[in-house]
């Protein structure tokens, strides 16, 4: 039963944590530095999760059919894919290294 | 755009319903975590601290932690969308990795808009149903790894990152917040390394504000 209670708490901490970000007041968001700041944002955020998701593995670092992947993609963004095929490319290196032994 | 992150990262809770199930979380128990937390991280968190051993005190700390990024996701919504009255409760339900990504790397705001609402209500959907899946598949599952889906999301963020790349400040901010991510995840907890890039881009804007550097 206790589990269920520590669920529960977990998703209420994660709904507030994100409704929380919803009640930042509109005035602060005015500012002319926020639309500069969050185009930035929005780049470091999706450069990290970029990484985040190419070598992280548990509490660390590994490179694995992942690096491949996002090469692929790479490759393909530099030809002017369409992201729909940029996805499947990607999925189709990891899953092909993988079929040749890599991890 | 949308629709094709769905479908990769929904397919991923497959695992993470077989992973539930085998770390001893019931049927039930393992559809809430996807359900109700709704952020794929914690809900990996959770259920890997459990499976170590750990007290679920512990998993709910390390769920927390992750879940702190959606905050920053959150005041970027609100700023470009502004969700009002009972929307709002929604968006905030659905302000995760994904509908932050998809949503942000649109121009027009009715995209945006689109790009958001469809990935954030397709993951849940999906995820939930796929959570339930799994779990009830268990261990006669494939890897979803077998399958590049962990390669088709890389690709996904990048293709997503990719159209914001113009000139030399984006790439420069994007090679040093990705340097940062790779040499923090070793050293710092599960989280962190994300708010880590973020501090750097904020700290990034601050700076050059002065010099008037140009948008975008």
């Amino acid at each position: 039963m206790s589990l269920w209670v520590w669920i529960l708490l977990g998703a209420a901490a994660a709904y507030g944590l994100k409704i929380l970000g919803y009640l930042v007041p509109a005035s602060w968001l005015k500012h002319p530095l926020v639309g500069r700041i969050s185009g930035l944002l929005t780049i470091g955020l999706l450069a990290s999760l970029v990484m985040l998701n190419t070598v992280s593995v548990d509490q660390g670092i590994a490179l694995d059919a992942r690096v491949g992947a996002l090469v692929a993609a790479a490759v393909a963004l530099l030809l002017r894919a369409p992201f729909l095929l940029v996805v499947i490319i990607g999925a189709a290196a990891a899953a092909g290294l993988r079929l040749l032994g890599f991890p | 755009m949308g629709l094709s992150v769905t479908i990769a990262v929904s397919l991923f809770g497959l695992s993470f319903g077989a992973l539930a199930v085998a770390a001893g979380f019931s049927f039930w128990q393992t559809i809430a975590l996807s359900a109700l937390m709704f952020t794929g991280g914690s809900q990996f968190a959770f259920i890997g601290v459990i499976a170590a051993g750990g007290s679920p005190a512990a998993a709910f700390s390390s769920a927390t932690l992750l879940g702190v990024r959606n905050t920053i996701y959150a005041v970027q919504i609100k700023a470009m969308l502004n969700p009002a009255g009972a929307k709002r409760l929604v968006a905030a339900h659905v302000t995760i990795d994904e509908s932050m990504a998809v949503s942000t790397a649109q121009e027009d705001p009715a995209e945006q808009r689109r790009g958001f609402w469809v990935t954030g209500i397709g993951i849940w959907t999906g995820w939930t149903a796929v959570t339930a899946l799994g779990a009830w598949l268990g261990e006669f599952i494939a890897e979803p790894e077998a399958f590049g889906l962990d390669g088709a999301v890389v690709a996904a963020f990048l293709g997503l990152l990719w159209p914001r790349l113009k000139s030399v400040e984006p790439w420069a901010l994007a090679v040093v917040a990705a340097l940062v991510t790779t040499l923090t995840i070793p050293v710092v907890p599960s989280g962190l390394p994300v708010l880590i890039a973020a501090v750097v881009a904020i700290g990034w804007g601050l700076i050059t504000a002065g010099r008037g550097g140009e948008r975008r």
